[in-house]
């Protein structure tokens, strides 16, 4: 855009300095004007004649004062003229309301505030660690209290719950293990092949599948899913005042919300973990026989053999673990948004993430644990 | 800033006709909203004052009735003219309706983006300036909507509803919710800002002090229709059963006949 729509006209005398302003001075034209303005010099009078002026909004209101406070700040003096009423009640109304910028205290620098906020980050951490079993004794101690009271639990909520994140996680938890059979097979063959091994193919998906990647890619996906959508329901409750709602009724947030959505999860993920099993051995079947050659029956025959049913127990018995670990930490970053959208967001990542995290630094400590006992 | 004596429609609604599925809102609605005035907007729960007003700023598409602003017809989808328009009016919703993710100038600033050419500094500058007028302390600018009282971020939205100097302002029961001081010190803020910025203010509102204190001319929404528009006397002589429980009531009286509610609109 040229300056066409702004004309400012600028006539020296030895007396004074005066300017006209055209018609407009509105917030499109106040970054142009105001440049303008800022190349005036601040010694002698200076008269602005608004007689032309037909429109001013705030944005011009504003700048006109800013010209008036510099120049006579610096000593000069600023007369309007022919102003309209209006104009001039606009004018003293933005002059009366420009607010005074409190400069900010200029922020420390140098070793002693790096090293605060690593402290500070690392006292954030362990204060989340600290929260989460809190949030994790919460749940045992609700739980002990659902045990011996049983007539006061939710048997409703927890079928809702259970067909949520167990019935509705079947389709992709199973197409998941299927797909990782498939690899599996076809990256196992490949390599066994090169030393006339295929065979051994079939113990490579049993173990690996049975023993790790079943409930571990399982408990992923249920981390992804389930986790986040804990935080959202039971954020957004905490976003509304539901769950300050629930306290004032005598209702426990960690009785009602928390024990059966995590106790829904530590049914559902072992039958998850199973059906994970079957659909990776089912792919890795397939892939065989297509593959290497090894017939269904052959590959039963292998299997049974082979693979000690041990394989299993150490696959599933973290399932429950994992379950937990979930359902916690869903729970807990529920908890923590605050009353905006946007802490509702970066909570719901954060516990995808946490529980993800969390999910594979458990089964990596499984790992080292059974192979001390020797399983 | 110039205002013609004549006083002139800039909001012109004409047959409008308002339903969700069977429930019919409005029916054959006309209203008039005169340039300078301040129009308050009553009537019982469910008589679609709100919807009115969204349906003004096209919010909400009426199923027949045309309705002209600046003479502008806003049903006619035609998007050029429709951002000219977002221009001259600003909406103050009824928490504020602020963007939680942004500090309180942020959300002043969101308009004036689409502002071409306008340099970052001065518009941060603009945005202070428009939370100094609304009666914000200057440290407001940086805190984010949560950390404010319901008060304060009504003033927030109504400084972001008035960061481009719109024509006309649409207030949803801006005093709702406020205590009686907040909501008697909202009143005043509105009639000095309709002053000094020369503002249409179009207001919804259930509060019978701000109708005292701030409207110029009041319509009457009832029997899906506006049953009378006029100024607070002619409210009393209407003779309709609604009209005489409201502008009767004990709560009326006690508004109307307090010594200070007279103050405030001579001072106004």
């Amino acid at each position: 855009m040229a300056d066409k729509d702004i004309r400012i006209e600028r006539r020296d005398t030895p007396a004074e300095t005066s300017l006209t302003l055209g018609e407009e001075l509105t917030v499109h034209q106040v970054t142009r004007v105001r440049a303008r303005f800022a190349s005036l010099a601040a010694d002698g009078p200076l008269v602005v004649d608004l007689g032309a002026l037909r429109r001013l909004d705030t944005a011009g209101a504003w700048a006109l004062s800013e010209l008036r406070r510099r120049i006579e700040a610096a000593g000069g003096s600023v007369r309007l003229e022919n102003a309209a009423p209006d104009v001039e009640m606009l004018l003293d109304a933005v002059a009366a309301a420009t607010p005074q910028p409190e400069p900010k205290p200029a922020a420390p620098r140098g070793l002693a505030v790096r090293l605060e906020t690593i402290g500070r980050a690392v006292t954030r951490g362990a204060l989340f660690g600290v929260g989460l079993t809190g949030y994790l004794g919460l749940f045992l101690v609700r739980l002990g209290q659902v045990l011996r009271h049983p007539g006061r639990f939710r048997l409703t909520a927890l079928v809702a719950h259970c067909e949520d994140v167990g019935f509705r996680a079947v389709p992709i938890v199973a197409v998941m293990a299927f797909l990782i059979g498939v690899v599996l097979a076809f990256q196992g063959a490949a390599q066994l092949r090169q030393f006339g091994a295929e065979v051994f193919v079939v113990d490579l998906i049993a173990i690996s599948i049975l023993r790790e990647l079943g409930i571990l890619l399982t408990a992923i996906i249920v981390a992804g899913r389930t986790a986040s959508s804990f935080t959202a329901a039971i954020g957004s409750m905490k976003m509304r005042e539901e769950i300050d709602a629930m306290r004032t009724l005598g209702l426990d947030p960690a009785a009602v919300l928390f024990v059966p959505r995590i106790l829904a999860l530590i049914l559902m993920l072992p039958i998850l973990g199973l059906i994970a099993n079957l659909a990776g051995l089912f792919g890795g079947a397939l892939m065989s026989w297509i593959e290497l050659g090894i017939s269904p029956s052959m590959f039963r025959t292998r299997l049974i053999e082979g693979t000690d049913v041990s394989h299993v127990f150490v696959g599933l018995v973290k399932a429950p673990v994992f379950a937990v670990i979930i359902g916690v930490v869903g729970c807990h970053a529920g908890m923590r948004v605050q009353s905006n959208a946007e802490s509702l967001g970066r909570m719901t990542s954060s516990a995808v993430v946490t529980a993800i995290f969390a999910v594979i630094l458990a089964d990596a400590l499984f790992s080292v644990f059974f192979a001390e006992v020797g399983l | 800033m110039s205002r013609p004596d004549a006083p002139e429609a800039v909001i012109r609604v004409r047959g409008l006709r308002t339903q969700f599925g069977d429930h019919v809102v409005h029916e054959g609605l006309d209203l008039d909203v005169r340039r300078g005035e301040v129009l308050g907007i009553v009537g019982g729960s469910g008589t679609g004052k709100s919807v009115l007003l969204r349906s003004i700023v096209g919010l909400q598409r009426p199923a027949a009735g045309s309705i002209e602003v600046f003479g502008v017809d806003v049903l006619s989808g035609d998007a050029a003219a429709r951002a000219r328009l977002d221009e001259r009016w600003g909406v103050l919703f009824q928490d504020g309706a602020l963007f939680s993710s942004l500090t309180v100038r942020e959300n002043v600033e969101v308009p004036l983006r689409a502002v071409e050419g306008l340099a970052p500094e001065i518009r941060r500058q603009l945005a202070d300036l428009k939370i100094a007028l609304v009666g914000l302390p200057y440290t407001a600018g940086d805190k984010y909507p949560s950390e404010l009282s319901g008060g304060m971020r009504k003033r927030a939205g109504l400084a972001r509803a008035l960061a481009l100097d719109p024509d006309i302002v649409f207030l949803d029961e801006p005093t709702a919710g406020l205590d009686p001081i907040g909501a008697a010190d909202f009143d005043q803020l509105i009639l000095k800002l309709r002053q000094a910025l020369g503002l249409t203010v179009f207001l919804v509102t259930h509060d019978l002090d701000t109708l005292h204190a701030i409207c110029d001319r009041i319509a009457v929404l009832a029997e899906r229709k506006v049953l009378v528009t006029g100024g607070l006397r002619d409210m009393l002589a209407v003779d309709h059963p609604w009209v005489q429980d409201y502008f009767h009531g004990p709560r009326a009286r006690a508004a109307f006949e307090a010594p200070g509610a007279d103050a405030a609109t001579e001072k106004g």
